[in-house]
C-alpha cells in the first residue's frame, strides 16, 4: 500500500497546504515540520506558478511572494530532501502543468521519486489529458491525484475508477479560498466515488474552521486546507510558524471528531 | 488529426470544474453549425448588423509608392464596432443564447473584443462582464467607457502584469465559479478546445470573402496573405481558406516591442518555447522553469505571451511564416497608411502593414498581397500622439 493510502488508514486525515518558498524557503522548511508535528497527516507543497488559474487571491499572492523571493522548482526539490531527514508523512507537490512540462515531465517525476515526493496534484490536467503525466508518474512510483468537482456528475465514476492515492473532492465552484458556507451536496459526490472504488476521498476548497473540517471529514475521509494557512503566513511572515502550528492542531482536532 | 489537436498543439488543459462546460460548448457548436436556422440567423447578423462582406480595397497609392506587388487591404476595420472581433462574437453570443445561457463574460486587451462582446450582448439581451488588465484600462480608457455605455460591467484586473494574459486568467476563474448560466466568449484562437476551432471557424469568413473578392478583381489567388498575430484570430481567419492553396504565402506579424532581442517584446514564435498554459499546448514566452514571461508591446491587443495552437502548428509545418515587427516600425506604418491611403489602422494591424512595406517593393508588379486591416485606429490616436511626444489625453 502506498504511503498516501496508509495515511488514511487509521483515521480521518487532515491535509495541510503551504506554498513552497513563501515567504522564503527556510520558513517553508520550519512550517512543514511544524505542521507534521501538530497533526497534519499529509502535506501539500505548492510549487509557485506565475499564473495559477485555479487559485483565489490568497494563494495567487503567495505564489507571487515565493517567486519574487527567487523560489525555483530545483530549490523546492532541495527543500524536500532536507524535510525527508525529519518527516515520514506523505508529501505531495501541487502545481500547474507548465512548470512540470518545461522542467521536463520525465525529469520532474524522476526527481520527485528521488527526493521522496509521494504524489502530485495538477489542477489544469483533467482526466482527458492525464496521459500527459500518467506514464511518467507510474514509472517513477509517484501517485497522480485526481480531482472531482461539483460539476463532475457522471464523470465522477469514470475518474474514480482510475484514481490512485486519494481523490481530491473540490467542495465548491470557483477558485481556492475561504468560504463561509459550503453548499454543494458533498455526500452524493462521495457516494458516487464509493460506488466504484475504495480510494479515499478528501474534501478541499473553502474550509477554514475546525467545525467545517469536522463536517467535511464526516462526509468523507479527510479535509484539505490551503488558503486559511496561507493567510496566516501572509500575516505573520517569518514569524508564522507557531501560529500555523496552533491552527493545524485545532483543525486536526476538528477532523478527529469526525472519526 | 485528433479532435482539438493541431499536431501536438492544442488540447483541453482546464480544471475539472470546467470540463463539462467545454464539452457542452463543443456539442452545442457541432449541433448548431449544421442547423440551417442558426446558420441563417448568423448570416443575417453578419450582413445586416456587422456590415459584411467587408471591402477588399486596392491600395493603389501605396502600391505605386512601394513600387512592387499590388496591395489589397481586407477592410475589417469597416465592420460594426471597428474590428474583426465582431465576426467571432456574433457567432459565440448567438450560440450562447441557443444554449440557454443568459450571461457572457470575456477578456479583452485593447478593448476591441470587449467592445464587440458588449455590443453583441446588448443586441441579444445578455448580461455581460468584461475582464481587462488595469494597465490596459488606462491605455484604452475610452474603450472602457464604450463597454459601459453598451451595458457591460468592466472589471479592471490588478493581478500579475495587469494586461491581457491576466485578463484571461480572471475570466477563466470567473467562468469556474459560474458555468450554469454563463459562457466565456473567448476572443482569440486560443484556450482549450473547442475555442481555437470555434473562433477560427467564425473568423474564416475573412478569407472566404477575400478569396472570392480577389478572384473577381484579379482572376487569380494572391501571392501572399499578411496579418498581425497576438493570440492569432484575425490571422487565422485571414489564412484559413488559403491553407490548401500552397502557392499562397501566409505571413503572420508578431509584436516585437522594443526589439526581438530586447526583453520588452511579445514575439512568441521568435522567442517562445513549448508549454501548456491557458488550456492549450502551444508556444509561450517563458523562463527555464515554465514561469510565464511578462511581455510587452505598444499594442495592447498583441501584448500576449502565447499564440493559438493552430498557428504553432502552421509554423512548425512551415505552411505559414511569422515575422517580428517592432513598436517603431508599427508606428511608422500607422502614420504611413494614414497619410498614403487615408486609412487609420489599429496599431495591431499596423504591424502587418509594416511588414508589407518591407516586402512589397522586392516583389513583381503582377504579384498580389492581401493584408488584413483587422481594426480601425481611432482608439490608438492618443497613444500614438504620446509615443511621438505630443501630450494628448483622452
Amino acid at each position: 500500500m502506498s504511503r498516501i493510502r496508509e495515511a488514511f488508514k487509521k483515521e480521518k486525515a487532515f491535509i495541510a497546504f503551504v506554498t513552497g518558498g513563501d515567504p522564503d524557503l527556510e520558513t517553508s522548511y520550519e512550517l512543514v515540520k511544524a505542521m507534521a508535528a501538530n497533526g497534519a497527516d499529509l502535506i501539500e507543497i505548492g510549487i509557485p506558478f506565475s499564473d495559477p488559474i485555479a487559485e483565489g487571491p490568497v494563494i495567487q499572492e503567495a505564489d507571487l511572494r515565493a517567486l519574487s523571493a527567487g523560489t525555483t522548482t530545483d530549490a523546492l526539490f532541495d527543500l524536500v530532501v532536507r524535510l525527508r531527514k525529519d518527516i515520514d508523512i506523505p508529501l505531495i507537490f501541487m502545481t500547474y502543468m507548465n512548470p512540470i512540462y518545461v522542467y521536463g515531465t520525465e525529469r520532474f517525476l524522476k526527481r520527485c521519486e528521488e527526493v521522496g515526493i509521494d504524489g502530485i496534484i495538477v489542477p489544469d490536467v483533467p482526466f482527458e489529458e492525464k496521459a500527459e503525466l500518467a506514464g511518467s508518474c507510474k514509472e517513477n512510483g509517484v501517485e497522480l491525484i485526481s480531482m472531482i468537482a461539483p460539476t463532475s456528475d457522471e464523470r465522477i465514476a469514470t475518474i474514480a475508477k482510475e484514481a490512485e492515492g486519494f481523490i481530491y473532492c473540490v467542495s465548491s465552484m470557483g477558485v481556492t479560498g475561504v468560504r463561509s458556507e459550503i453548499k454543494t451536496d458533498i455526500r452524493s459526490m462521495i457516494e458516487k466515488v464509493k460506488a466504484v472504488t475504495d480510494v479515499p476521498c478528501a474534501v478541499g476548497f473553502g474550509i477554514s474552521t475546525p467545525e467545517q473540517a469536522e463536517k467535511m471529514a464526516t462526509l468523507s475521509d479527510g479535509a484539505i486546507v490551503g488558503s486559511a494557512i496561507v493567510k496566516l503566513i501572509a500575516k505573520y511572515g517569518r514569524e508564522s510558524v507557531p501560529y500555523v502550528a496552533d491552527y493545524v492542531k485545532n483543525m486536526k482536532a476538528g477532523v478527529k471528531k469526525a472519526d | 488529426m485528433e479532435t482539438g489537436r493541431y499536431g501536438e498543439y492544442g488540447g483541453q488543459y482546464v480544471p475539472e470544474t470546467l470540463m463539462n462546460a467545454v464539452h457542452e460548448l463543443e456539442e452545442s457548436y457541432e449541433h448548431y453549425k449544421k442547423d440551417p436556422g442558426f446558420v441563417q440567423e448568423l448570416d443575417d447578423l453578419m450582413k445586416n448588423y456587422a456590415g459584411r462582406p467587408s471591402l477588399l480595397y486596392y491600395a493603389e497609392k501605396m502600391t505605386k509608392d512601394l513600387g512592387g506587388a499590388k496591395i489589397y487591404l481586407k477592410r475589417e476595420d469597416l465592420n460594426h464596432t471597428g474590428s474583426h472581433k465582431i465576426n467571432n462574437v456574433l457567432g459565440q453570443v448567438l450560440l450562447a443564447k441557443k444554449m440557454g445561457k443568459t450571461r457572457v463574460i470575456a477578456e479583452t486587451g485593447a478593448g476591441q473584443h470587449g467592445v464587440a462582446t458588449a455590443t453583441a450582448a446588448a443586441l441579444m439581451g445578455m448580461e455581460c462582464e468584461i475582464f481587462m488588465g488595469k494597465e490596459d484600462t488606462e491605455r484604452q480608457a475610452l474603450n472602457v467607457f464604450r463597454m459601459e455605455l453598451l451595458g457591460a460591467k468592466v472589471h479592471p484586473v490588478t493581478t500579475g502584469t495587469m494586461t491581457l494574459k491576466d485578463a484571461v486568467n480572471e475570466a477563466m476563474r470567473e467562468w469556474t465559479s459560474r458555468v450554469s448560466d454563463t459562457l466565456y466568449v473567448l476572443g482569440s484562437v486560443m484556450g482549450p478546445h473547442p475555442f481555437p476551432m470555434i473562433v477560427r471557424d467564425f473568423q474564416s469568413v475573412i478569407s472566404k470573402e477575400s478569396k472570392q473578392q480577389i478572384l473577381e478583381a484579379e482572376g487569380k489567388l494572391p501571392d501572399a496573405v499578411v496579418a498581425c498575430v497576438g493570440g492569432g484570430s484575425n490571422a487565422m481567419g485571414s489564412f484559413y481558406e488559403y491553407i490548401e492553396d500552397k502557392e499562397v504565402r501566409l505571413i503572420g506579424c508578431e509584436a516585437a516591442g522594443l526589439g526581438v532581442d530586447n526583453p520588452k517584446n511579445a514575439a512568441t514564435i521568435a522567442n517562445g518555447s513549448m508549454g501548456i498554459f491557458h488550456g492549450m499546448k502551444s508556444l509561450f514566452c517563458q523562463n527555464e522553469y515554465g514561469q510565464i514571461a511578462p511581455v510587452y508591446s505598444i499594442s495592447a491587443g498583441l501584448d500576449y505571451p502565447g499564440i493559438g495552437p493552430e498557428h504553432a502548428w502552421l509554423n512548425e509545418t512551415g505552411r505559414a511564416t511569422y515575422v517580428p515587427v517592432t513598436d517603431e516600425e508599427a508606428v511608422q506604418a500607422f502614420e504611413y497608411l494614414s497619410k498614403t491611403e487615408g486609412i487609420i489602422p489599429a496599431i495591431e494591424s499596423a504591424h502587418a502593414i509594416a511588414h508589407v512595406m518591407k516586402m512589397a517593393g522586392s516583389m513583381e508588379k503582377d504579384q498580389i498581397i492581401i493584408v488584413t486591416v483587422s481594426g480601425r485606429g481611432d482608439k490608438d490616436v492618443a497613444a500614438i500622439a504620446r509615443y511621438r511626444g505630443v501630450e494628448i489625453y483622452e
